[in-house]
C-alpha cells in the first residue's frame, strides 16, 4: 500500500495519521512527545502503521468469510495480545536499563533484590493488565508501567524495603532511556505472530490473515509535519505546515460544515475560522502565556492527585460552580489550595476552573470573528466533558444555537489536516 | 535613527554613510552641550517642533528614540528592571521605564556618549497620555521648566480652523516664549521659514521613497527598512541641509533599484524573491528587531507600507511643511500625526495602503506598551478585512521589554499567516 502521512508534534503527544491513495484514513498512531521529538515521530508513525496492518487483518478475515462479529472479536483479542507482547518487550528494555543503572550506582544487594522483585511482579501482572475486561488509564508505557512500578515500590518500602524515593528515582531515570529507544516499542512485525499464538481462542484463519498483513508492503509517498515542534521534524521545509492550517483542514475533513474551530491543546489555544474548503480565513491564538490551556488542567490534576481524565466527570458533579477568574497556570496550585482551605468543594472548584478556561477561549473566539455554524471543538481538552458542557453553554448564550461537533478522534485533527496536505501534494505530483 | 548596527549599511550606499555621519555629529554636539551649555530641549517624535527648536539653535533630545536604541542595543532589560525597582509597575509603558533606567545608569546615549540635561521639557503632542506622565517624571528628575502644547485629537479626520488656531495660539503664546527664555534669542520667523522650506524638500523625496514600494518587486521594505529611512526626518534633522541631501541621495538610490528591478536590502543582503507583499500596522519590536525582520524575509515577505513610519508625520496624503505659513503648518503637522487620528481615519489609511500597494494582506503588531496604538486594533482588523477582502493577521509583542517577545509564538503566527495567504492564492488547492 502506498500511503501519505501527517504527523502532528504537540507539546504533550505526537500523532500520526496515514491515508491511502484514495485519501481515506487507514491508520492513526499516538505517543507521548517525550524529550526526543525524532523518536516521538518514529513511534507515532510506527503506531499508525500498526493500525494499518490491523485493518489489513480485518479485511483479510472478511475475505476469508469470517462473520463480522467474529472478525471484530478476533481483531480486538489480537490487539490486546499484541499490546501485551509489546508491553512485555518494553519491560525487558526497562529491566536492562535499570540493571545498568543499579550496576553503575553500585547498588547494594537489598536494593537490587527489591527492584528486580518489583519488575518480576510487573511481568507476572501483564496478562491481567491486558485481560478481556481490563481498562487502562493511558496507552503509554510510561504511564502504565510507571503507575504499577510506583505502587509496588510504595508497598515494598512500607514492608521494610529500601526508601521509596530511591526506588522511584531509578524508574524516573530509566524511563527516559526506555522511551528514547525506538526499538523498545516494536512494530507489527515484531509481535503480531507471537500475539496470535498467545491468544486464547484464535480461529484458524487468523494466522493467515496476520501473515497477509505482514506481507503487505507499506510505501510512504508523501509526508507533512505540523505542531509546535515542527521545525524539529525530520521533514524538509516544503513539507511543514502550520498547525493552524492543519487544524482547519482536519476539522473540515471530519465535519465538512465546519466554519469555526476551537482547539485547546497543551500549551496553546487557537480560534480558527475556515471557509467551505477548510481553508483558514482568520485566526487568533493565546499570546505569551499558556494560561487556560490543557497544561493548566494537568497541573490541577497533579495538585488534586487525580488522573487528567477524572477531572471532567468530577466537575460535572458540581451544583454550585465557584466563580474563578484566574487561569494562570503558575498560580493554579495556590488558587486551588486557597479555595479548598476555605471549605469549597472540589467539584465546585473544578467546575469553576473549567468555566474559566472556556471563558478565555470565548474571548479568543470573539477576537477571531466569533462562532459560526458549524462549530468544531478539537484538541486534548475536547475530551473533557466538563469543558465541553461549559463551552456548549457559553456558545449558546453568546451565539445562539450552533451545531457543536466533537469527534472521538479530535486529538488527531492536526495530523489529519497534515496528512491531507501530504496526500494532495502527492496527487499533484502525480498529475 | 541608525547606529553602528544598522543592517542597511551592508549596501554601503552613500545615504547610509551620510546618515551615520549625521547621527555621530549630533551626539557629538549633545555631548559637548553638557560642557558648553548649549541649550537642549527634550521632546517627543510625534508632533516634534524640530524646525522651531533649530531656529533657536536649541538641540533636540528624543527620549523615545533613546529608549528604542537601548532596546536594540540589548540594554532595555536592565534599564526596565531598574525602573521597576523604583516602583514603576509592570504595566507602565516600557519606553518610559527604559528611559528612567537609562537616566539612573548615567544617561549614556546610544552612541556611548553622555547626554546633556534638558533646559526645557517640551511636550508638543498630547495624544499620548503617557507622554504627560513621562515628562512629569522627568520634571522631578531635572527640576527644569516644562511646556505643554495641547494638540486636539482628530476624531473625524479633519482639521478645523479653530483647531489650527488653538495650536498656533499656544505656539505663539507659550512655546515660543519658553524657547526665547531658554535660549535668550528672539523668535526669528524668517529663519524658521527657511528651515521649513528645506523640510518640504526632504518630505517630497521621502514620499517618493515610501511610494517606490508600489513597484513590484518593491525596492524597499517599508517597515523594517522604513524605520531607518524615516530616522532623520522623525528626529533631529528635519529642516537641515543634511536631511535634504540625505533624502535626495536615498531617493536616487531607491530609484536606481527600481530601474534595476531589485528587491529590498535586508540584513542578509538583498531579498531575491518577493513572495508576499504585506502592510503592517503598529510599531516594531526593538529588542529582537533583526530576529523579527528575519521571520518576514525567511518567508519572502516584504512590507510595502506601514503606519509606524507615519508616527512622526503623515506626508503621503500631500501634507508638506509650508514656509509661507510657518506656525500654521507646524500646527497642521502636529494635528496630523498618525496616532492623533481617529480609528476611521486609520482604517481608511490601512485600506488604502492594502489596495494602492497591491498587498496580499496586512498584519497588526499589537504592542503591550502603547495604548495610543493598540486600542481598537482588532476592530480595525475586521474593518480593513471587510473593506479590502484581504486577510489580516495579528501578532503581539512589545516595544522594548524583551520579556514580551515570545519568538516561538510570533513565528508560529507569522508562518501560519503566510501559509494562509499561500492557500488563498492557490484557491484551496494544496
Amino acid at each position: 500500500m502506498r500511503y501519505s502521512v501527517g504527523i502532528d508534534l504537540g507539546s504533550t503527544t505526537t500523532k500520526a495519521v496515514i491515508l491511502d491513495e484514495e485519501g481515506r484514513v487507514r491508520g492513526r498512531g499516538i505517543t507521548n512527545s517525550r524529550s526526543n521529538y525524532d523518536v516521538a515521530c518514529e513511534v507515532a508513525l510506527t503506531e499508525a502503521q500498526i493500525a494499518v496492518r490491523f485493518s489489513v487483518v480485518e479485511a483479510a478475515l472478511a475475505r476469508r468469510g469470517v462473520a463480522a462479529e467474529r472478525q471484530a472479536a478476533q481483531v480486538e483479542a489480537l490487539q490486546r495480545a499484541f499490546r501485551e507482547q509489546q508491553y512485555r518487550g518494553e519491560l525487558v528494555v526497562l529491566k536492562d536499563v535499570i540493571g545498568g543503572l543499579l550496576e553503575s550506582l553500585h547498588a547494594d544487594t537489598e536494593q537490587t533484590r527489591a527492584v528486580l522483585g518489583i519488575l518480576d511482579t510487573m511481568d507476572t501482572e501483564t496478562r491481567e493488565l491486558y485481560g478481556p475486561k481490563s481498562t487502562r488509564k493511558s496507552d503509554f508505557f510510561r504511564d502504565i508501567a510507571g503507575s504499577r512500578y510506583l505502587t509496588l515500590a510504595e508497598a515494598c518500602s512500607r514492608d521494610g524495603g529500601p526508601p521509596f524515593e530511591a526506588l522511584a528515582g531509578l524508574f524516573d531515570k530509566a524511563i527516559l532511556d526506555v522511551e528514547n529507544t525506538p526499538s523498545a516499542e516494536g512494530g507489527f512485525e515484531t509481535f503480531a505472530l507471537d500475539a496470535a499464538h498467545h491468544m486464547d481462542e484464535p480461529i484458524p484463519e487468523l494466522e493467515d490473515a496476520v501473515n497477509e498483513a505482514l506481507a503487505t508492503p507499506l510505501e510512504q509517498i508523501s509526508s507533512v509535519g505540523t505542531g509546535y515542534g515542527r521545525a524539529r521534524l525530520p521533514f524538509d521545509e516544503g513539507h511543514i505546515r502550520s498547525e493552524i492550517l492543519c487544524h482547519g483542514l482536519g476539522a473540515h475533513a471530519m465535519f465538512p460544515g465546519t466554519r469555526t474551530v476551537l482547539d485547546i491543546g497543551g500549551q496553546d489555544t487557537k480560534a480558527i475560522q475556515v471557509d467551505g474548503e477548510g481553508i483558514v480565513t482568520s485566526f487568533q491564538m493565546n499570546d505569551r502565556c499558556a494560561a487556560g490551556c490543557g497544561r493548566y488542567l494537568g497541573y490541577i490534576a497533579d495538585e488534586m492527585n487525580l488522573g487528567l481524565h477524572e477531572l471532567g466527570p468530577l466537575a460535572q458533579q458540581s451544583h454550585r460552580p465557584a466563580r474563578i477568574n484566574s487561569t494562570c497556570t503558575v498560580f493554579a496550585g495556590a488558587e486551588l489550595r486557597d479555595r479548598l482551605s476555605l471549605g469549597e468543594k472540589r467539584e465546585d472548584i473544578l467546575a469553576g476552573l473549567h468555566r474559566a478556561i472556556i471563558l478565555r477561549a470565548m474571548s479568543l473566539l470573539a477576537r477571531s470573528g466569533g462562532v459560526s455554524d458549524e462549530f468544531t471543538f478539537t484538541g486534548g481538552v475536547a475530551r473533557n466533558p466538563a469543558a465541553v458542557d461549559a463551552l456548549a453553554g457559553l456558545v449558546k448564550d453568546n451565539y445562539g444555537d450552533v451545531t457543536l461537533n466533537i469527534s472521538p478522534d479530535s486529538i488527531y485533527t492536526g495530523a489529519l489536516g497534515a496528512a491531507l496536505y501530504a496526500w494532495r501534494g502527492a496527487a499533484l505530483a502525480v498529475a | 535613527m541608525t547606529d553602528n548596527d544598522n543592517p542597511l549599511t551592508v549596501s554601503k550606499d552613500l545615504s547610509q554613510d551620510r546618515q551615520k555621519r549625521m547621527i555621530a555629529d549630533h551626539f557629538d554636539r549633545l555631548e559637548a552641550a553638557s560642557e558648553n551649555g548649549a541649550p537642549c530641549v527634550y521632546t517627543f517624535v510625534p508632533g516634534n517642533l524640530t524646525e522651531l527648536l533649530l531656529s533657536f539653535d536649541a538641540l533636540p533630545v528624543l527620549p523615545e528614540i533613546n529608549a528604542l536604541q537601548s532596546g536594540m542595543r540589548g540594554k532595555s532589560k536592565e534599564y526596565i528592571s531598574l525602573a521597576e525597582k523604583e516602583g514603576h509597575s509592570e504595566d507602565v509603558c516600557t519606553y518610559v521605564k527604559c528611559d528612567i533606567g537609562m537616566k539612573r545608569s548615567g544617561n549614556i546615549g546610544p552612541t556611548g556618549q553622555k547626554l546633556p540635561d534638558p533646559g526645557l521639557l517640551l511636550l508638543s503632542y498630547t495624544g499620548c497620555f503617557t507622554f504627560l506622565k513621562w515628562f512629569e517624571l522627568l520634571r522631578e528628575e531635572y527640576d527644569c521648566p516644562t511646556t505643554m502644547l495641547h494638540v486636539p485629537y482628530q476624531p473625524d479626520g479633519t482639521i478645523t480652523d479653530s483647531m489650527r488656531k488653538y495650536v498656533v495660539d499656544q505656539l505663539r503664546n507659550k512655546v515660543i516664549p519658553a524657547l526665547e527664555k531658554l535660549t535668550g534669542r528672539a523668535y526669528d520667523e524668517e529663519r524658521l521659514s527657511e528651515l521649513l522650506a528645506r523640510s518640504a524638500r526632504a518630505e517630497e523625496d521621502l514620499v517618493a521613497v515610501l511610494e517606490s514600494a508600489k513597484h513590484t518587486p518593491s525596492p524597499i521594505d517599508a517597515y523594517f527598512g522604513g524605520v531607518y529611512y524615516v530616522g532623520p526626518i522623525f528626529t533631529s534633522f528635519r529642516g537641515t541641509e543634511d536631511a535634504v541631501d540625505y533624502y535626495r541621495e536615498l531617493r536616487a538610490e531607491v530609484e536606481e533599484r527600481v530601474r534595476l528591478g531589485k528587491g529590498p536590502i535586508i540584513p542578509e543582503g538583498e531579498l531575491d524573491e518577493e513572495k508576499y507583499r504585506v502592510v503592517v500596522e503598529g510599531p516594531p519590536n526593538w529588542t529582537h528587531f533583526r530576529e523579527f525582520w528575519k521571520m518576514f524575509t525567511d518567508e519572502g515577505a516584504v512590507v510595502v507600507a506601514s503606519t509606524y513610519t507615519k508616527v512622526g508625520g503623515v506626508y503621503d496624503n500631500g501634507f508638506r511643511h509650508d514656509p509661507s505659513r510657518p506656525l500654521e503648518s507646524l500646527a497642521e503637522y502636529c494635528l496630523g500625526c498618525y496616532t492623533n487620528l481617529g480609528l476611521p481615519s486609520r482604517v481608511d489609511m490601512l485600506s488604502r495602503y492594502v489596495q494602492d500597494y497591491n498587498a496580499d494582506g496586512f498584519l497588526i503588531n499589537s504592542v503591550k506598551s502603547c495604548n495610543s496604538f493598540s486600542s481598537g486594533q482588532l476592530l480595525m482588523l475586521r474593518e480593513v478585512e471587510q473593506r479590502t477582502g484581504r486577510p489580516g493577521g495579528f501578532i503581539e509583542s512589545d516595544l522594548v521589554d524583551p520579556r514580551y517577545f515570545s519568538a516561538a509564538n510570533i513565528k508560529n503566527r507569522l508562518e501560519s499567516y503566510f501559509q494562509m495567504l499561500d492557500q488563498k492564492r492557490k484557491g484551496g488547492g494544496r
